[in-house]
């Protein structure tokens, strides 16, 4: 029989879920002491670290330096066992390089980095398990480091993967579905404005139905919004209750 | 709830993997009971399964739901489908397996979930938190299923106890499987065998026929002998296709011998091999159709296609007669070693192909037997065994019945009745036969279809349209009296010395809309299906014969396309255009004929027709010059009896030259067309292509000329139009003719494909490098797409996903080659059966025939005049016939052949 059956009758995917609802997200914030901000985010079987550090004095080749605005650098790295199959090179290759630009384009275009001229700000992020949205696991996880580093950012970077099955948009889409689809969306936005940080898309999707598909990720954008902020308060009051102010 | 899922997987490379997927356990999933009040959800759906779910049991006094478990849903279908059989409880575990195990099935059920009378409903127990059992340690995916289903079934009757007034509602579970049924009962769930629960239904006996018979019945049925080889599992067929000792392929059971098969084998691209397989015991139960597993026996053990005509004349005395090592010792003939073909043995069944088959009930010659043979109307099935104890009440009548299985034991196949259809010989009845045996979708239009018609009265709203095209159409219409005129020609001169021709084909994508019901419909019947006294329509009549039909003096919308030619048909420059158009005249081709000759009449029309006429011919013969051939088969037409429509005459058709005139423009719009999308959308247009045969496939055609000392070139469509203008036999002018009929069989099928998906595109018949079907949107649908494709690329209309989407395309591509076959097996088929009213109301007539081919036992004869084509057996039963010599070489019998003329009719209507 062909293939798997991404959206049943009845409105459920292979996973249970229905075709707008998340995965179950968790996520912590100041993992590494070390850093200037770090996060951890669990969305479903996605893992993601991210760590920030700076903002910091330009390393390397001082021609990078702007004069105007902090530089973003981004590293995206995938670990050897985040794949079912072993990776052989867990980062730098074709499209890690391409995932880390990307990040690195949603950064520039959230974080206030005209208060910082001269400067340089390095986030690094890892999947430590990979299961479909990577890229969203980052963008998400990022956030949280770069909130937890104190930089000042314009408003939390939410980003989810939508997909189109059987003329209804599914949103955060798991490794089988990712694959088994055709079309995948990945979209990082700023909630409270509506503004949209990266819109990616790689498959063909027909003009009609972009916008159900942008109008569901975006939907599912918000959501996570939600869920990240109430990360970020959890966090905030733990920290006030162990410095005791 | 969250849980995930891990298990072991291999990859292609034989890698192994460890997947994990995640699973959400919900617990807002609705048990569908109208009874429930516990499981409401916020905007409920209407509820599925009734309050009163009420069928009259003896086993079961109360309300009641049932829950089949998978292998109840596999075989007892029928019963399913049944109206009498309400309020049933699909489970996902079900359902997920009925799709794995078999596709057809899995439409069927589906279709009845979705049929709201039938109060199905689809419970989605993997993903709910109480019925959601994971596999335990040593448990196969089979037991897992059991008792998932067991547990689905447990909590729904503890469910529903909760609810007020549930009390006295039970539910069902219907299994044949022994184990599992104990256990259902020790778990306290009421379980039945399916057979004990239709039997107990009180008021529908009936039902029982329909009921599928299990295999441990199957037993009992046949004697213990064991007449077949057993199958082999499916893991050791995977194993040996692998390894290259078996092969997979298609059954196709001969037509003309019920012994013989072949099996086509798909090779690596287009091309594909035939491997014969002959006799009882190496067919092994295949049914035409199947996906098969073959094995080749040695080199030494090859044979040739038997030219004997063999029918399964059933059994003789005893059940398992010795008739048939008779017969097979028939197939025997020693040849030479150049005629060999590949021969095999079938060694397992890949999947079966089974449908519902329409046929006739012979009657078991015992009186109270309750087990009767089925004859089926396609001669390619085999005859089923079935249990009815309406027996007597069945005979005489046209009825459905499906396969059950094959025991290795039992000569026929085991069936059940699934329906009757009506008396047999009945008009209607017999219709009704040959729609359903060529999957004719043939229902009338859905309520929900027809909403998508345009409100009457209808008018064109004029601002839309810039393009007037009044005045100067005439239209041509054949047969006279035909409503769905969907194209209309224009000529006239332009004053500069060129012509501007135009051919108007009636707008239908104005009017179906991509993607609504009325679409999907029209795409789903693919085309218009002509019987000889009815028309099963693609589109709801208010289009087909009214808004889409170009009449004259009215307004309707049309899509055409002009060109500017010169007086030497060439074109100077080509526009397509949405357009409305008037048409002037509305002639036969008989009525047009008449003006082109008449010198006297001058008017608009005239002349135009005689621009358009003399165009034509140039085009025609260029066509030919290029290597178009001009086959040809015996077509007839009935005149009918306007009361009874009984046919109460038949003739040949005849071609006027006006009929080539309409052809030649069509093909040439076509052309153009498809010239315009391939260049707009080289990635999915939608085209028609011919592929040239295989030179084998002229055997026949050569063999025949060369009985009359004639070559017949094959090596080009052009050196094969030229020789068959070549061969004519002095004082046997109807030689060309045959030879051209043997040729049409040579043919391949012309078919619609995908631009991307194929890079052949070329047509041999009309010898075009490229084409399309654009002129019939009311009875074609690939028109259809073609006009949206053509009407994307002039800017006309908008697209839609679907309209560029190459795999989408192919697979309606498929349908649309499917349908198209069938219709043409349909037309056929009426002709034949309408051949048969009309000769049973004549009687005995003496004709001239003409021989086609010869068999050993048996000739085919061709009687043009009625375009009927009959096998005429050298001996009967009774007496034998003359000792003939055969030679496989050139087919030929030395003898003089009897007298044929009563018999071509009595062996038609056997």
């Amino acid at each position: 029989m062909a293939g798997l059956e991404l959206l049943s009758d009845q409105g459920y995917r292979l996973d249970g879920r229905k075709p707008s609802e998340l995965r179950k997200v968790q996520a912590r914030m100041g993992i590494f002491t070390r850093a200037d901000g770090s996060a951890y985010i669990e969305q479903g079987n996605t893992k993601a670290l991210a760590v920030v550090y700076g903002p910091h004095e330009v390393r390397g080749s001082r021609s990078k330096t702007l004069h105007d605005r902090a530089v973003i650098n981004c590293q995206y790295s995938m670990a050897t066992f985040s794949t079912a199959e072993r990776k052989r090179r867990p980062h730098g290759d074709r499209k890690s390089s391409e995932m880390s630009l990307h990040l690195k384009q949603t950064f520039e275009a959230a974080i206030l980095t005209q208060l910082y001229p001269r400067s340089q700000i390095d986030i690094y992020v890892k999947i430590l398990q990979s299961d479909g949205g990577n890229y969203s696991a980052c963008v998400n996880a990022a956030t949280l480091a770069v909130i937890d580093a104190g930089i000042p950012i314009r408003d939390y970077v939410c980003a989810c993967s939508a997909g189109f099955v059987e003329d209804t948009p599914l949103v955060d889409l798991c490794h089988a579905e990712e694959t088994g689809s055709g079309t995948a969306v990945a979209l990082a936005l700023l909630p409270r404005g509506g503004q949209i940080a990266l819109l990616q898309m790689d498959a063909r999707l027909h003009q009609d139905h972009l916008d159900p598909v942008m109008e569901a990720a975006m939907t599912a954008c918000r959501s996570l919004g939600q869920v990240l902020d109430g990360v970020v308060r959890q966090h905030l009051q733990e920290v006030s209750i162990l410095t005791g102010e | 709830m969250l849980k995930s899922k891990t298990f072991l997987k291999k990859t292609r490379s034989g890698r192994v993997l460890k997947v994990v997927r995640e699973h959400y356990l919900r617990d807002d999933i609705w048990c569908g009971s109208e009874l429930c009040v516990e499981c409401r959800q916020e905007s409920p759906p209407p509820p599925v399964l009734q309050r009163d779910a009420c069928r009259e049991s003896s086993l079961c006094a109360s309300r009641h739901y049932i829950i089949p478990d998978t292998n109840v849903v596999l075989h007892q279908i029928d019963i399913l489908e049944d109206p009498l059989i309400n309020n049933v409880i699909i489970l996902q575990t079900v359902l997920q397996e009925v799709r794995h195990r078999s596709a057809p099935i899995y439409k069927r059920i589906k279709d009845v979930i979705h049929n709201a009378s039938k109060h199905f409903y689809t419970f989605t127990n993997e993903h709910h938190r109480e019925t959601f059992i994971e596999r335990e340690q040593g448990e196969s995916a089979n037991d897992r299923n059991d008792r998932a289903i067991r547990t689905a079934a447990r909590w729904y009757s503890e469910h529903l106890k909760k609810a007020p007034d549930g009390e006295e509602l039970q539910v069902i579970l219907l299994t044949d499987d022994k184990g599992n049924r104990e256990k259902a009962e020790g778990c306290g769930v009421i379980a039945y065998k399916c057979e004990e629960y239709i039997k107990s239904l009180i008021g529908s006996p009936e039902l029982m026929d329909r009921l599928a018979l299990c295999t441990d019945d199957a037993n009992e049925i046949t004697s213990s002998k064991i007449l077949f080889p057993e199958h082999l599992p499916l893991s050791r067929i995977q194993a040996g296709i692998k390894s290259g000792t078996f092969l997979q392929g298609v059954f196709r059971a001969s037509r003309d011998n019920y012994l013989e098969a072949t099996v086509f084998v798909q090779g690596d691209g287009d091309d594909g091999t035939e491997i014969l397989i002959q006799g009882l015991q190496n067919l092994n139960r295949a049914v035409h159709q199947d996906l098969v597993a073959v094995e080749l026996l040695p080199r030494n053990l090859w044979v040739t296609p038997s030219s004997v005509v063999l029918v399964d004349e059933g059994p003789k005395g005893d059940e398992d007669g010795d008739g048939d090592e008779e017969e097979q010792k028939m197939l025997k003939c020693d040849a030479s070693e150049s005629m060999l073909k590949p021969t095999g043995k079938i060694v397992g069944i890949i999947k079966r192909n089974w449908r519902p088959f329409c046929g006739m009930l012979s009657r078991s010659e015992i009186k109270e037997a309750t087990r009767h043979l089925f004859t089926p109307a396609d001669r390619r099935i085999p005859r089923i065994r079935i249990e009815t104890r309406q027996a007597s009440a069945l005979m005489g009548q046209r009825i459905m019945v499906a396969i059950d299985g094959w025991p290795k034991s039992s000569r026929y196949p085991n069936g059940h009745f699934v329906r009757s259809l009506g008396s047999a010989g009945d008009k209607e009845t017999e219709t009704e036969v040959l729609l359903l045996e060529h999957d004719v979708p043939h229902q009338p239009f859905s309520q929900a279809v027809l909403s998508f018609l345009p409100k009457m009265p209808w008018a064109i709203a004029e601002e839309k349209h810039d393009h007037f095209l009044r005045h100067i159409c005439i239209e041509l219409v054949d047969p006279p009296g035909c409503t769905d005129i969907d194209d209309a020609l224009h000529c006239r001169d332009l004053g500069n010395g060129n012509l501007e021709v135009g051919v108007h084909i009636a707008d239908v994508s104005h009017f179906i809309r991509p993607g609504n019901t009325l679409d999907q419909e029209a795409a789903s019947r693919g085309t218009t299906v002509y019987l000889c006294e009815k028309r099963i329509d693609m589109v709801p009549e208010l289009l087909s014969s009214n808004l889409c039909s170009l009449r004259c003096n009215v307004d309707r919308l049309a899509f055409s396309c002009i060109w500017e030619m010169n007086h030497n048909a060439e074109i100077i420059s080509t526009r397509f255009t949405k357009s409305v158009i008037n048409s002037k005249a509305s002639l036969t081709y008989a009525e047009a004929q008449l003006r082109i000759d008449d010198t006297n009449m001058n008017d608009d029309v005239t002349r135009s027709l005689r621009g358009l006429n003399a165009l034509a011919k140039i085009l025609k013969k260029r066509r030919i010059d290029k290597g178009a051939l001009t086959l040809s088969s015996p077509e007839v037409r009935f005149h009918m009896d306007s009361e009874t429509h009984d046919p109460i005459d038949l003739q040949a058709k005849e071609l006027k030259e006006t009929n080539s005139l309409v052809e030649e423009f069509m093909l040439l719009a076509n052309i153009s067309v498809a010239q315009k999308i391939y260049d707009e959308f080289s990635e999915c247009a939608l085209l028609r292509k011919h592929p040239a045969p295989p030179p084998s496939n002229y055997d026949i055609l050569s063999k025949a000329a060369k009985a009359k000392g004639l070559v017949i070139r094959t090596d080009s469509a052009k050196a094969l139009a030229d020789s068959l203008d070549m061969a004519q036999v002095e004082g046997f002018s109807y030689f060309n003719t045959l030879l051209r009929i043997l040729g049409t069989r040579c043919m391949m099928q012309a078919v619609y494909f995908c631009s991307g998906m194929d890079s052949d595109f070329h047509h041999y018949g009309l010898a075009s490098p490229i084409y399309t079907h654009f002129t019939s949107p009311i009875r074609r649908y690939a028109d259809i797409i073609v006009h949206r494709l053509l009407a994307v690329a002039i800017g006309a209309d908008c697209t839609y996903s679907d309209l560029m989407d190459k795999h989408k395309q192919a697979a309606l591509c498929n349908n649309l080659n499917y349908r198209h076959k069938m219709a043409q097996y349909a037309q056929r088929a009426s002709v034949a059966f309408h051949t048969q009213l009309f000769f049973k109301s004549r009687g005995i007539q003496n004709e001239d025939g003409y021989i086609l081919f010869v068999r050993k036992n048996a000739i085919i004869v061709l009687i043009p005049k009625f375009g009927l084509e009959g096998t005429v057996f050298f001996e009967n039963k009774e007496k034998r016939g003359p000792r003939l010599l055969f030679d496989e070489e050139i087919p030929g019998v030395s003898m003089s052949p009897p007298e044929m003329e009563p018999e071509a009719k009595r062996v038609k209507l056997i």
